[in-house]
């Protein structure tokens, strides 16, 4: 058959609102998450953690936990296998300090045992001598030339000579002349930010369950954005093949781009090699804050020109991100994204990553954007509101647009900023009356979208139903939209499908559920998948027909004879082909792998408004809509979900969130009740906007939408804050003490 | 210290179990009664994903000892459902999409009932409020909000 390759852009199944799949596991309880399951046998692991900040460990002595009853094992890092590769030396260094300890937190044993009380009793008979060090976790502090150093001998050659070793990259980009740019400008405003490093949040702490055989086979379950990425390091670090070490991804409760590491899977593997017994680790909540997570801190200085009449002149940003004690390349991210949203004659921003005695950085929703674009969106208000202004309309004026070269190199093919920013323009939102003492704000946001590996394949059941075997763990609804793609593809009902998750044995490599990467590349991927069993299927009837295959097209779910021998004979249906298909060679399956490129930008554009109470210093959210380019949204209500969802982390990274350091270099707030995370009480409805603009690498259009709905609700808090009242914050979060502060000097 | 035997009501099933003094109601409901759908998210009462009723109270199992289900009546969210019908509050959280991960909806789901046993027709502020020791991180609460409301119209209506 010959397949049609033009952009669909009428769909049945694509764009209606099923039930998902797990919907009834998830609502009785049934659903198995990471500490759900049990093993026969099994023994329960608790890690040792570094109370210090930053410390040499002279000695570690496990004799007297090791002696105590009812402990089966102790591991250090002298159970691993050392890496040579630093990327993969980091993540190991990370589960299990090796020669220092660089955070408070940081794991340096763990004792497996008969109940989780005794592990808990043996972590403390683990005898460690520390030499105490020096630290530092600020990231313009660890900058300074006499800095305590983190990490000695990891900075690039990126990084320029004279700065701390502190500093372990430098990067760059941009075009045009920032000089001439400036001077082109009526004013020219410079202002410097810092956001708070904050914490993905998710509610499942990490868990998992290991089993290691004497013949060197395991198993491992555990709650991850990625099995195969598990797999690999895992086997990595314990020095085996990957195919004796099989990852199951449990049920996922929340992950944001935290769960796309490990930290405890190595360290059970290597109690259960010891004692040939499951051990199974689960988190508690101040080690997730302490030992997991959080996003760069930043400190950032922005630079932009402006015309009376709003165009911008030239643009500049210096970020210097700190992604803990380990080498971190989110500030890239960062500088990349700054300026995307503007098309820009002169534009140059430099990062630099920095170490600090802080938790190694994970990836959380957007990594890097959210910081550098709060502060860019901030100077574009104050320049606004000091050239009299309307901020939507500079931001049309300005928007990039197709054929936009874009402040990080590439230049943009077919993007939804500018509809994205009129749809807000028009909507009512934008014009309500607000009373006395009240701000609206708003921001723009980016997202440049990821594609990466992926693998799928595709079963034709002989009842006429299909599975479908993908292998990337479903965070918000993804295996109601790879079902619906191919429903959509296959011409039969979204309820003849069933998608599961694959474990690491079942189906080739698929990268990490990131960079909003599932229902664009793991659909595109099932969408060829359902394309090479239609092929198979219009082949099969062919032969039942005796016609050659290129003369069956597949119409409506069913393969129906073309050209000349169109009408021949009565189509027949997917179910029909699959109940004879033994009888005509065999099953039928579909399968497609490939490496994505096309993700497609993403905009999106935020209004907020917020009412500040002068006496608490307590801001109330009072209006909120989201406004983003989905591309074509294949379940709207999971795309609004991600929009709302992505807002609601932003407003509180905007108000509240922050890890809190000590002068001690302790972390004073690792736990739910002092990082407070916004609460429906909090919060009003967040009404959502959806804009289709098909992004021309996807069959269907589809762009990712996951992450970019972080990115706009820093700076859209920030400025409705400034202009509710009369003053503007450079920091985040701007939380009721920092508002206060900001008042009593207004 | 010596383990307690307890007996007591888990959503309407005679129950015993032994535990030792320290153990929550949640570790017994995890791990001696196979219960996971109660998830812990913090052991520190900040997240409600452990919610579960205690004699129709609303309470989060990781604060309350197993040895205080003596006598009680414990209802969890493997008790919501009746046999195969979903509760309304179940069948509204799928069909209003009130959930991504799910790991915080069994909670929310076990506290949305308590709420709406009380007060059948709740603004939303009510529901906001009352919901408010309930964390969900994916969802921003919109959904949730409507599921809530949805299922407490159907409910009035039924």
């Amino acid at each position: 058959m010959a397949l049609d390759n033009t952009p669909k852009r009428v769909f049945k199944v694509v764009g209606t609102r099923p039930p998902r799949p797990d919907g009834v596991d998830k609502v009785t309880g049934r659903a198995l998450y990471g500490a759900d399951v049990s093993a026969p046998g099994m023994l329960t692991a608790h890690i040792l953690r570094s109370p210090h900040p930053h410390a040499a460990i002279v000695s570690i002595d496990t004799s007297a936990a090791e002696a105590l009853e009812g402990v089966k094992a102790v591991v250090t890092a002298a159970d691993f296998v050392r890496q040579d590769d630093g990327s993969l030396r980091d993540v190991l260094d990370n589960c299990m300090a090796r020669d220092k300890v660089l955070y408070d937190g940081h794991a340096l044993a763990a004792v497996a045992a008969t109940t989780p009380d005794i592990a808990k009793a043996a972590l403390k008979l683990i005898k460690v001598t520390y030499k105490a060090l020096p630290h530092v976790t600020d990231v313009d502090a660890a900058m300074r030339a006499d800095a305590p150093v983190v990490q000695e001998g990891r900075s690039l050659e990126t990084v320029p000579d004279g700065m701390s070793q502190n500093v372990t990259s430098h990067c760059e980009f941009g075009h045009g002349d920032l000089a001439a740019g400036f001077a082109k400008a009526d004013l020219v405003v410079e202002r410097s930010f810092t956001t708070a490093a904050t914490h993905q949040g998710y509610i499942e702490p990490h868990a998992c369950l290991a089993s290691m055989t004497a013949d060197g086979k395991a198993d491992l379950w555990c709650c991850t954005q990625g099995q195969y990425n598990v797999r690999t390091l895992c086997a990595a670090m314990l020095g085996m093949e990957a195919s004796q070490l099989r990852v199951t991804a449990s049920e996922i409760g929340g992950g944001f781009g935290g769960k796309t590491t490990v930290f405890i899977e190595p360290v059970a593997l290597a109690l259960s090699r010891k004692t040939g017994r499951p051990v199974k680790i689960v988190m508690s909540r101040d080690e997730v804050f302490k030992a997991t997570g959080p996003t760069v801190s930043s400190s950032i200085d922005v630079k932009i020109g402006m015309t009376r009449d709003g165009r911008i002149t030239a643009a500049e940003a210096h970020l210097r991100y700190s992604g803990g004690a380990f080498p971190c390349g989110t500030v890239d991210m960062g500088a990349q994204s700054a300026f995307a949203s503007y098309d820009l004659s002169a534009v140059r921003t430099l990062g630099w990553n920095v170490l600090t005695n802080r938790p190694k950085e994970a990836a959380y929703r957007a990594p890097g954007a959210p910081q550098a674009i709060y502060a860019v969106e901030s100077v574009v208000d104050e320049l606004c509101q000091k050239l009299g202004l309307d901020p939507l309309d500079v931001r049309l004026m300005n928007a990039a647009r197709k054929g936009t070269r874009s402040s990080y190199g590439p230049t943009f093919d077919d993007i939804g900023l500018i509809a994205t920013l009129e749809a807000a323009k028009a909507h009512p939102h934008y014009v309500a009356p607000l009373a006395t003492g009240q701000g609206r704000g708003l921001s723009a946001g980016f997202w440049f979208n990821f594609g990466g590996n992926t693998c799928v394949s595709l079963n034709v059941n002989t009842d006429g139903t299909v599975g479908i075997t993908e292998g990337n763990p479903d965070i918000g609804g993804s295996r109601a939209a790879i079902s619906q793609m191919a429903a959509e593809e296959l011409g039969i009902p979204y309820d003849k499908i069933r998608t599961i998750i694959a474990d690491t044995s079942s189906l080739g490599h698929n990268d990490v559920t990131d960079g909003s990467r599932v229902t664009f590349a793991v659909g595109l991927a099932t969408i060829k998948a359902a394309q090479d069993a239609v092929a198979k299927m219009c082949s099969r009837a062919a032969r039942i027909w005796g016609i050659d295959e290129e003369a069956v097209v597949w119409v409506d779910g069913a393969a129906m004879p073309a050209g000349p021998n169109a009408g021949k004979f009565p189509p027949m249906t997917l179910a029909e082909i699959a109940a004879v298909s033994f009888n005509t060679g065999g099953p039928i399956a579909g399968h497609f792998e490939f490496n994505a490129d096309g993700a497609g930008v993403s905009f999106g554009v935020h209004l907020v408004d917020v009412e500040v109470d002068r006496e608490t210093g307590a801001t109330k959210v009072l209006r909120y809509t989201v406004f983003q380019d989905a591309g074509k949204a294949v379940h709207p209500s999971y795309v609004e979900g991600q929009m709302q969802g992505g807002a609601v982390q932003g407003i509180g990274w905007a108000l509240n969130e922050e890890y809190i350091y000590g002068a001690d270099g302790r972390l004073q707030n690792a736990g739910f009740l002092d990082y407070r995370v916004p609460v429906a009480s909090d919060l009003p409805p967040i009404e959502t906007v959806i804009l289709e603009i098909p992004n021309p690498g996807h069959p269907y259009g589809v762009r990712g939408v996951g992450e970019t709905p972080i990115v706009p609700p820093l700076a859209a808090l920030s400025n409705a804050v400034s202009r509710a009242i009369g003053t503007r914050l450079n920091s985040l979060p701007m939380s009721p003490p920092r508002i206060l502060k900001a008042l009593s000097k207004g | 210290m010596k383990s307690i035997h307890v007996s007591t009501t888990v959503n309407g099933d005679a129950i015993e179990f032994i535990c030792a003094p320290e153990d929550s109601l949640l570790d017994v409901l995890r791990n001696r009664m196979g219960l996971t759908g109660a998830k812990e998210g913090c052991g520190t009462g900040d997240c409600g994903a452990c919610s579960v009723t205690l004699n129709g109270r609303l309470v989060c199992a990781c604060l309350v000892l197993g040895a205080e289900a003596e006598g009680a009546a414990i209802g969890t969210i493997e008790g919501l459902a009746d046999g195969d019908t979903l509760h309304p509050l179940q069948q509204s959280f799928i069909d209003h999409a009130a959930l991504q991960c799910g790991i915080c909806t069994p909670g929310i789901l076990v506290a949305a009932k308590a709420l709406l046993d009380r007060n059948p027709d709740p603004t939303d502020t009510e529901v906001r409020y009352w919901l408010a020791g309930n964390l969900c991180r994916c969802t921003g609460y919109d959904k949730i909000i409507h599921a809530v409301q949805d299922a407490a119209h159907k409910m009035r209506s039924a």
